[in-house]
């Protein structure tokens, strides 16, 4: 089967920027910790790829370990958001027209009714800011959103009469939608997960810009931003180049997202031939 | 008068075959039924003579229509031609009108499209087709939308823009499959008034050789994409020659031998079994309306016995069935397995469970695309105490593929790996792996091909014979439920307005509405 190409590109950014974490716990060109004021504000070139900062530390070290932050961020917000949000869809598209369902559809709205970084930024106002409130943050606003999809995708499996068969075997709601149910939706979930995670990294950017994310000396891309700010006119390269990564890694995800969908979902192969 | 002369149709699809040298005649005012079963290229006929067949699909031969070679035109005029010229219906009237517009408006946007006629002139000649396939104006005006509409009513809408344009020739694939049977008969008759009173050829594409029988001018029995024997009707139903028309002929028709052991204990017992629905309240502070699924139903089904349970579809069969499986409670009344009540729901103990099992119509949707076929077939072991493990357990899936059929090695396939027979054989085999006492066959063999209806009949007839099982038998298709049960009901509007041995009831029909369904049940002529 031929992969699309979409899926190929978004697999690739997003790898690259994977593999720059990774490598980041083992090695990076320079150590960031150590200030080298004699070499700040070296413009890109073969010594300092990406170039140097206002203290000297060298930018391309600081984008790969960024990274870290960035994709930690994701991962355990969009965590948050399947672990929590799918149980409560599916026993919502269980117990289907019952007020559980309607309690639980109902918080779910409530939820999705505040603008999610306001309120991330009340909860890191609260509660201090650092990496975790952040994450708190950010995984709350991704339980509506699976919990919305996974009610939606359960309830025409339940419409199946592989269900019924398993009903008439004695099987209860909560261990269907575990064996049935769950396996079956299992595609969905995985797409509105790539889609999710590179909303995680905007978000994760966008509250370490305002300062309530991933506290110095941690780096993030968001917080390279802000820092940049006021040096943009005369060193241009501080914030291109977390910019760019930022940018990247959501669209590889995007794309990764878009090309999964259409490996996953039958019908949209089929027409794609 | 000749309208389509087809000649030497072929048609491939990336090297492989699937027409092969089609060639045949239709003619003004008549039927030509097209008969098959499913991958016999019945439908993809129809399709290459409207140039839609699937994209890369290389076609040869030609296809006389008038002056033109359907098979020639170019796109542009194809499109021209679709609709104006040929007309075309469909088997599912669900998906066939768009749920978001006024029946009126579906038929006069085609003459909008293709006439270029005024909205006004549209909209009156709309309302003339919609008369004339039995909607009249009083009763349905053209502000209706297809969900207020039954399916009867709408295949009739789809008719009515089949024939906006008056094509000259009619495709008809499937027109009745999806419809009940008194349905099919009025939709069936309407289709007769359009060709000969209005002498438009139709193309009736079929697997029902009965319905083609009772309507058809001259038959075409494919198979595997050519066409095994044609013919005029009448003689290809006095002097068939083709091994293939005799065996489907027989199929279509075939009655399992079944030696009933039928006891006096009773297995099953329904006694004034009430199912309500609320409908959606009409007034504000009025009680809602209650429809009755299920009024007051009584009926015991014998140990051994093969029960049949006839009715159109919103009789109230599917509710009964539920509430038999223990799946949703009744209101009143009491159902019994073996003396015990049945209890609904979470509180249904396992040994009532472990006696009842069911087999549904669709064997595509009957499976967790997701698991393999030894998880399948095991998974009612989970309504018994001590489920066998590991050997015992990989043995019992086998014993029951086997005793389908089937072979043990099937266990590590998915359930995509096997045709629409296979899957229903698997689904009796889920059936009976905890040997139960009583099966539900819920439409258990709509949805095959006659060829393949015979074998699952046969296969039931003596599963039922080997494990003393007593079946109840739901269908919509009079002659299946004739052939394999001893006894039957007719259900309609929720009640039973009839029952007893199968054989009494379809030759002396008491009821009206027995009657009724008996009539519009398309026969097969005797020979």
């Amino acid at each position: 089967m031929r992969l699309p190409k979409t899926l190929i590109i978004g697999s690739v950014l997003f790898t690259l920027f994977l593999l720059g974490a990774l490598v980041s716990f083992l090695w990076v060109p320079y150590d960031i910790e150590t200030l080298n004021i004699s070499a700040k504000f070296q413009p890109p070139g073969g010594q300092y790829w990406f170039g140097t900062d206002h203290c000297g530390r060298d930018i391309f070290s600081m984008v790969m370990i960024g990274a870290r932050t960035s994709i930690a961020v994701a991962v355990v917000a969009v965590g948050i958001g399947i672990v929590v949000g799918v149980p409560l869809g599916l026993t919502a598209a269980a117990r289907r027209g019952s007020i559980l369902d309607e309690l639980i559809m109902r918080g779910n709205d409530l939820v999705f009714a505040f603008p999610s970084l306001v309120i991330a930024i009340l909860i890191t106002a609260v509660f201090g800011p650092s990496a975790l409130n952040a994450i708190i943050a950010i995984g709350i606003f991704n339980i509506p959103v699976f919990a919305r999809i996974s009610r939606g995708a359960a309830l025409s499996i339940w419409t199946l009469d592989y269900v019924l068969s398993a009903q008439v075997a004695g099987k209860g709601a909560w261990r269907i939608s575990v064996e049935h149910i769950l396996p079956n939706i299992a595609n969905l979930l995985i797409v509105q997960g790539t889609i999710q995670f590179s909303l995680g990294i905007l978000a994760e950017a966008a509250l370490s810009y305002i300062g309530l994310g991933a506290q110095p000396p941690t780096p993030s891309w968001g917080r390279m931003l802000a820092d940049s700010q006021t040096m943009i006119s005369f060193a241009p390269h501080l914030a291109l180049f977390p910019g760019l990564a930022i940018v990247f890694t959501v669209l590889g995800l995007n794309l990764m997202g878009d090309g999964l969908r259409d490996v996953l979902d039958p019908r949209l192969r089929r027409s794609r031939q | 008068m000749t309208l389509l002369s087809v000649e030497n149709l072929n048609l491939s699809i990336g090297g492989t075959p699937i027409l092969r040298d089609l060639s045949f005649k239709m003619y003004e005012g008549q039927f030509f039924g097209v008969v098959g079963e499913s991958g016999s290229g019945k439908s993809m006929t129809a399709l290459s003579l409207m140039q839609l067949a699937p994209q890369g699909a290389q076609i040869s031969g030609a296809a006389h229509f008038g002056a033109e070679d359907l098979l020639a035109l170019p796109e542009k005029a194809m499109c021209a031609l679709r609709g104006q010229d040929i007309g075309m219906i469909f088997q599912e009237p669900m998906t066939a009108l768009n749920p978001v517009k006024t029946i009126g408006d579906q038929v006069a946007e085609t003459l909008i499209v293709h006439r270029r006629t005024s909205r006004a002139e549209a909209v009156k000649i709309a309302r003339e087709r919609l008369n004339r396939v039995g909607l009249p104006a009083d009763r349905f005006p053209p502000d209706l939308y297809p969900h207020e509409l039954s399916g009867g009513q709408r295949q009739r809408v789809v008719i009515a823009l089949a024939i906006a344009l008056r094509p000259k020739l009619l495709i008809a694939d499937e027109p009745t499959t999806a419809l009940d049977v008194t349905t099919q008969a009025q939709i069936l008759a309407l289709l007769r008034s359009l060709v000969k009173d209005d002498g438009m050829a139709c193309m009736l594409i079929t697997h029902d050789l009965a319905v083609v029988a009772g309507l058809a001018d001259h038959v075409a029995i494919m198979k595997s994409g050519e066409i095994v024997e044609a013919g005029k009707t009448t003689d290809i139903f006095s002097r068939m020659k083709h091994p293939y028309t005799k065996q489907l002929l027989a199929a279509s028709s075939h009655v399992p031998d079944r030696a009933t052991q039928v006891t006096q204990t009773p297995l099953l017992e329904v006694r004034s079994a009430l199912r309500t629905y609320a409908l959606p309240r009409t007034s504000l502070f009025g009680k809602p309306p209650v429809l009755a699924a299920v009024n007051k139903v009584s009926f015991t089904l014998k140990n051994g016995e093969s029960l049949g349970l006839v009715g159109e579809s919103g009789c109230g069969k599917s509710t009964l069935t539920r509430a038999i499986l223990g799946l949703d409670a009744l209101q009143s009344g009491e159902i019994k397995i073996d003396g015990q009540t049945v209890q609904a729901g979470r509180r249904m103990d396992r040994d009532q469970r472990r006696k009842m099992q069911v087999v549904f119509q669709d064997p595509f949707g009957s499976f967790n695309p997701r698991h393999k076929v030894a998880r399948l077939v095991a998974e009612p072991f989970f309504a018994m105490a001590n489920p066998p493990n590991g050997t015992a357990k990989t043995a019992a899936v086998a014993q029951a593929l086997i005793s389908v059929g089937l072979k043990p090695d099937d266990t590590d396939k998915y359930i995509h790996e096997f045709s629409g027979g296979q899957r229903q054989r698997i689904a009796i085999a889920r059936a009976l792996i905890i040997k139960p006492s009583l099966i539900i066959l819920d439409e258990a063999v709509s949805a095959l091909d006659v060829s393949i209806r015979a074998q699952i009949l046969d296969l039931l007839a003596e599963l039922s014979e080997k494990f003393a099982l007593s079946y109840l038998f739901i269908s919509h298709d009079l002659s299946v439920v004739r052939a394999i049960t001893d006894r039957v009901l007719v259900m309609k509007s929720g009640e039973i307005v009839e029952s007893g041995p199968t054989q009494t009831v379809f030759d002396n029909p008491a009821h009206a509405y027995t009657k009724q369904l008996i009539a519009a049940t398309p026969q097969l002529p005797d020979n």
